[in-house]
């Protein structure tokens, strides 16, 4: 039968695949025919989009591989969801795509029966888990239709799970109920909500000082990788030497004007990733809250991290710089453990650190958002590390995912299938 | 502005989530308006490229520093989520 042939085939280009999700997500909202066929254009557009950025990347990253060994002996890891999942997407499109949407119907019919009535509406969370979840289920031995089952089973239940474990602390920091978080760095949010309570007062709080706001840029995620990626680059080539650089990779150019258009284009990649993230997501997460709506009004939207920012501004720079310097301490001594070395990045630790400070400053003032997002510092460098095993051949790839949630899901999936086998 | 098909522009720092949330409540005011209008979300660092044409843009306090002076109207809202906060703004700056 040639038409099922072909429909299956048609099926299983996950661009396509996204394109029918939101094709169905736009219809069911009875959008107009105009709004339909170019919402569906778009998302297929994102993915492209998504795949063509990490060719970009992967080019980037093959170029510091060999200088980090080179010039350290080491193998460094430098953690970006985004190229991760990016490169993920080459190998594993069409698995992510489907536990995405299951996943999706999952965390309705959950939040529908059970106490737990959260509706996950950070939409690149989602896809990135259900990258991390194929990946690691892939590597554990499952395939086909069961690994989308299992695969959007668990997501379904982390869509829950997560905002529910938090609230209790994100209640104490909107001082409301309205709202949930959902953002997959939870473990350490966890951990600096408690800290803080252990070890500090909630009325010593961050938002007492006056501070300059001059660290603004870090949230212009591509700048910030930018910066990033430059020092790394530079120092990488540096120890790797000129000669080496010139003669192995550069074909000849400067050993420093290389590392630095590479560390960029590694940042431009990112920025093309997020934009077909961006593509993807704004088609199909209405959909996603528009049907949720219908079926559970009452439940609560779980939402990314930035929504705290707001509560406790002092307390995200705090939270990052001291996430960052957590970030730098398990660099350091990584190697003393014999465990790849996870170069910090400041966006994870920006992103994830800024909310284990507000989180930490919620429950325990200054000292809370202080130690709490110094531990999640090195919660998600020592993470990042553990995981790369856990991830199969992507584990060699020179980067990874960068929040705890991603990180500890992943390694728990590996040690339940070493019980399996 | 009668008439015309808005263009606005939801920005937040990756452009991702929080405009995302912001762009699904704006629909919602602008249908309640009885408007029409063409709502995207960008993030921080392409901002000013994006929003060259557009009539409104939406963001934080803290963004709308770094966006800096546009030919658009900026509306600044604390709370992403404050639905009540973002139509208040939004209906100040579509009537006047």
């Amino acid at each position: 039968m040639w038409i099922l042939k072909l429909i299956q085939d048609i099926l299983s280009v996950p661009a396509i695949l996204v394109g029918v999700v939101s094709f169905v997500g736009l219809v069911v909202q009875k959008k107009s025919f105009s709004e339909v066929i170019s919402g569906s254009i778009k998302t297929i557009l994102g993915f492209l989009i998504l795949v063509a950025g990490a060719v970009t990347l992967i080019g980037s990253l093959n170029a510091l591989g060999p200088m980090l060994e080179t010039g350290f002996g080491i193998k460094g890891v430098v953690p970006n969801n985004e190229a991760i999942v990016a490169i993920a997407q080459k190998t594993l499109g069409k698995e992510t795509a489907l536990i995405m949407v299951f996943g999706f119907i999952v965390n309705i019919l959950l939040a529908l029966l059970t106490p737990f009535k959260f509706i996950w509406l950070t939409g690149h969370h989602s896809f990135y888990m259900a990258a991390l979840i194929s990946a690691t289920l892939g590597t554990a031995g499952l395939s086909g239709i069961g690994l989308v089952i299992v695969g959007a089973i668990i997501l379904g239940l982390m869509q829950v799970l997560m905002p529910a474990w938090i609230h209790p602390y994100m209640k104490k920091v909107t001082g409301s109920d309205e709202i949930a978080l959902g953002h997959f760095g939870t473990l350490g949010y966890y951990v600096s909500g408690t800290i803080g309570k252990l070890v500090g007062n909630p009325e010593d709080s961050t938002e007492n000082i006056s501070f300059p706001r001059s660290l603004g840029f870090l949230r212009e995620s591509i700048v910030a990788t930018g910066i990033t990626m430059i020092i790394v680059f530079l120092i990488a080539s540096i120890a790797a030497g000129p000669s080496f650089v010139e003669s192995k990779l550069s074909g000849g150019q400067n050993f420093l004007v290389y590392a630095i258009v590479q560390a960029l284009t590694f940042a431009a990649g990112v920025g093309v990733v997020i934009y077909g993230v961006r593509m993807i997501i704004s088609e199909i997460i209405p959909a996603f809250k528009g049907i949720s709506d219908k079926i559970v009004p009452e439940a609560k939207p779980a939402l990314d991290c930035p929504v705290t920012f707001p509560y406790a501004p002092n307390a995200v720079i705090i939270g990052f710089i001291f996430s960052f310097l957590g970030g730098i301490l398990s660099m350091l001594i990584m190697p003393l453990f014999k465990l790849p070395v996870i170069i910090p990045g400041l966006v994870p630790h920006f992103f994830v650190g800024g909310t284990a400070g507000v989180i930490g400053n919620a429950t325990g003032g200054k000292k809370g958002a202080i130690l709490g997002s110094f531990v999640n510092g090195i919660i998600i460098s020592f993470g990042a590390a553990l995981l790369l095993p856990a991830l199969g051949t992507l584990g060699f790839e020179n980067t990874t995912f960068g929040d705890s949630d991603f990180q500890w899901l992943g390694i728990l999936i590996s040690l339940v299938a070493k019980l399996f086998k | 502005m009668g008439g015309k098909r808005l263009k606005i522009v939801a920005v937040c720092g990756m452009g991702l989530g929080s405009s995302l949330i912001l762009k699904m409540n704006i629909e919602k005011v602008i249908k309640d308006l009885n408007l029409e209008a063409d709502v995207s979300t960008t993030d921080i660092s392409t901002a000013k490229a994006v929003i060259g044409d557009a009539d409104v843009v939406i963001t934080s306090p803290e963004l709308a520093q770094q966006i800096g002076d546009v030919k658009a109207k900026v509306v600044t809202i604390k709370n992403f989520v404050n639905f009540n906060e973002m139509k208040e703004a939004l209906e100040k700056t579509l009537k006047g």
